[in-house]
């Protein structure tokens, strides 16, 4: 007994040593961008992990050089239009892939699939021929329509339509629903973990877009965040805590999001855990 | 309170399903009354969910008709057969509360706000539901959710009820009680049910008729006495009655061509071993030799196995008996003389399982 209640201390201690280690691991990077970013420009390489003196003096030069006020702007309009869009286009391709019958559902669901083969840097030069063809340089329709619909939004929302039960489709049936009607009244609310999840998913990966809008967007006004960090560090060489401060800035709407959605993230996966 | 504002019967023509070349249903005519309990009996894989999807519309048949109320439906949608369906699974909403589930068929035909509540609330009444209303199907116990599954179908007050074996996960207490219920709910809404199932003791036990179907076809229709006492084949014979009706080959309880059928508490075994040897002519036809195999005592009776000396040169039939748990038992190993009285004896033709008709027994023996 006694062997066993110390040996099972050991392992608590070892679990909890790991779980340190690899916060530490974590936290680093995020605990030399903080200390950084309220440094004044000169102190910055003297001692960089510890605040020795505080200002806030770098970071309201930083939203001021890298103009992240408009880009901060520009990143949430486009975001939140990926997001909604790519919300709405993936329900409605999963449930006729989940739902309804017609010829060719296997061949299409397989090309729709083997478009996430293609990476996206290899259909950029074209993107961006569409995209100036079009007249949509400097504009929210082409920072966001390559990014509208997504196979893998397809392929995670019909994963989870597939495992309604048909009884329920039936039932609803029964009760009078068609198609919208179910997708609205009962696959949607089912389904909203996995959604809250999608959703969560597409806004930061939109957040976090930096090659297409580097190359779509030749006017400053037209920067996101990610393209505004890079004018930042381009014009502000000599000083290179300005792009420290502002990572803080385009970080933050991001750590908000999280804290909001946390819940709704942590439910999407532990969703089913439960039988219900 | 009476939720059926209408009652139909249901006619069935001639209905046929097949799934990729499988028949599923096959050429079944069959009509359901008004007001009528109908069960339809069989083993599965026997076609009688098909068929009871067809009758609500969630299947297409592949000919034939379907008729509701002297109406032809089949190409009517399900929402508009004024047929409600009761799942196995129950199929409740899991978001929804039980008000909500209740309130569901309303609001999806554009009943006020209002009006849906009330009528929800009394048909969770009806069912014993009203402290649940404010639950998630995920909060209540499997009776519980079957009773809200059975109040989203009456707040409706459809023409026909369908249930596809909805108590098949029930455990048997509580099933036991549910059976009763239904059976009361039955008689208080006065419309017609259509209920599925493989289990015989709830066609005995709820059915006002009962259709027992096997290979996708009905073998009989009748009330459960009807089937019991004079089953239509051999399958109809074995499927009904715990334990199944003995069916011995020819000769061996009778001259004749036919199989014989006897009920086990129709048997009478007699402790005193057949004194005839084979043979001889001084007994009476169905006094049967036979050895005990197998007793089983289940209390308030006692189920006697016993392997009859037929010597007919063919498997040797085991036949079990039915005795009063206040009789002697015989014990395993014991040579007892087994007895089939005439009056309760099935004739079934030999090639076709169908029950022989009495008078042509009698001209054929």
């Amino acid at each position: 007994m006694a062997t066993s209640a110390a040996s099972r201390r050991w392992r608590t201690a070892g679990r909890y040593a790991l779980l340190v280690a690899v916060a530490v691991v974590v936290l680093f990077p995020i605990w030399v961008m903080l200390v950084g970013a309220f440094k004044p420009g000169n102190k910055v390489l003297q001692d960089p992990l510890l605040p020795t003196s505080v200002t806030l003096d770098t970071l309201r030069d930083a939203w001021r050089d890298g103009k992240l006020g408009r880009a901060l702007v520009n990143s949430t309009i486009v975001a939140l239009i990926v997001t909604v869009a790519q919300v709405v286009t993936s329900v409605l391709s999963a449930y006729a892939f989940a739902f309804l019958r017609f010829p060719g559902r296997t061949l299409l669901f397989a090309l729709f699939l083997a478009t996430l083969l293609v990476p996206f840097e290899a259909t950029v030069v074209v993107n961006r021929e569409t995209v100036q063809d079009l007249g949509w340089l400097n504009s929210f329709q082409g920072l966001a329509v390559p990014f509208l619909a997504t196979a893998f939004g397809t392929f995670l929302v019909r994963q989870v339509f597939l495992t309604l039960p048909k009884d329920l489709r039936e039932a609803a049936r029964m009760d009078g629903l068609g198609h919208l009607g179910f997708l609205r009244e009962v696959a949607v609310p089912l389904a909203r973990p996995t959604l809250g999840a999608l959703a969560l998913f597409g806004f930061l990966a939109s957040w976090n877009q930096y090659l297409w809008p580097t190359v779509i967007s030749t006017d400053d006004d037209w920067n996101t965040v990610q393209s505004g960090l890079r004018t930042l560090s381009q014009a502000q060489i000599d000083r290179p805590n300005l792009v420290i401060a502002g990572t803080v800035i385009v970080a933050l709407p991001i750590f908000v999001v999280l804290l909001v959605f946390q819940r709704q993230l942590v439910r999407g996966l532990t969703a089913g855990a439960v039988k219900g | 309170m009476a939720y059926c504002a209408d009652v139909a019967d249901v006619r069935l023509t001639s209905l046929t399903k097949s799934f990729d070349g499988v028949t599923a249903v096959d050429d079944v005519s069959l009509h359901i009354a008004d007001h009528d309990f109908m069960i339809l009996l069989g083993p599965s894989g026997c076609g009688k969910s098909t068929l009871l999807r067809m009758i609500a519309g969630l299947e297409d048949p592949t000919a034939g008709d379907v008729e509701i109320g002297g109406t032809r439906v089949n190409d009517v949608e399900p929402k508009q057969r004024d047929v409600a369906m009761v799942f196995q699974s129950y199929a409740l909403y899991p978001h929804k509360t039980v008000q909500a589930n209740i309130e569901f068929p309303l609001k999806v035909r554009g009943v006020a706000k209002p009006e849906r509540a009330e009528q929800a609330r009394a048909a969770a009444a009806t069912l014993g539901l009203t402290e649940y209303l404010g639950r998630k199907p995920g909060q209540l116990s499997g009776g519980q959710r079957q009773r809200v599954a059975l109040a989203r179908a009456i707040v409706r007050r459809p023409a026909v009820f369908c249930m596809d074996e909805p108590l098949s996960n029930l455990d048997a207490k509580l099933r036991g009680e549910t059976r009763a219920e239904l059976v009361a709910l039955h008689a208080r809404l006065a419309s017609t049910f259509v209920y599925v199932t493989h289990d015989q003791v709830e066609a005995m036990t709820m059915g006002s008729h009962v259709a027992v179907m096997n290979r996708g076809r009905i073998e009989q229709v009748g009330t459960p006495q009807e089937v019991y006492a004079r089953p239509a084949s051999v399958f109809v014979a074995q499927f009904i009655g715990t334990p199944p009706m003995n069916v011995l080959p020819a000769g061996v309880v009778e001259v004749g061509p036919w199989l014989v059928g006897i009920r086990p508490e129709h048997v009478t075994v007699d402790r005193s071993p057949a004194a005839p040897t084979e043979g001889s002519s001084s007994v009476e036809p169905s006094d049967t030799a036979a050895t005990v195999t197998l007793v089983e005592h289940l209390g308030h009776e006692t189920l006697v196995h016993a392997r009859v000396d037929s010597g007919l040169g063919q498997e040797v039939p085991v036949v079990v008996a039915r005795l009063d748990a206040r009789d002697p038992a015989p014990a395993m190993g014991e040579r007892v003389t087994l007895r089939f009285p005439a009056e309760h004896l099935h004739r079934f033709h030999a090639d076709t399982g169908r029950r022989v008709d009495e008078r042509a027994a009698e001209v054929g023996a």
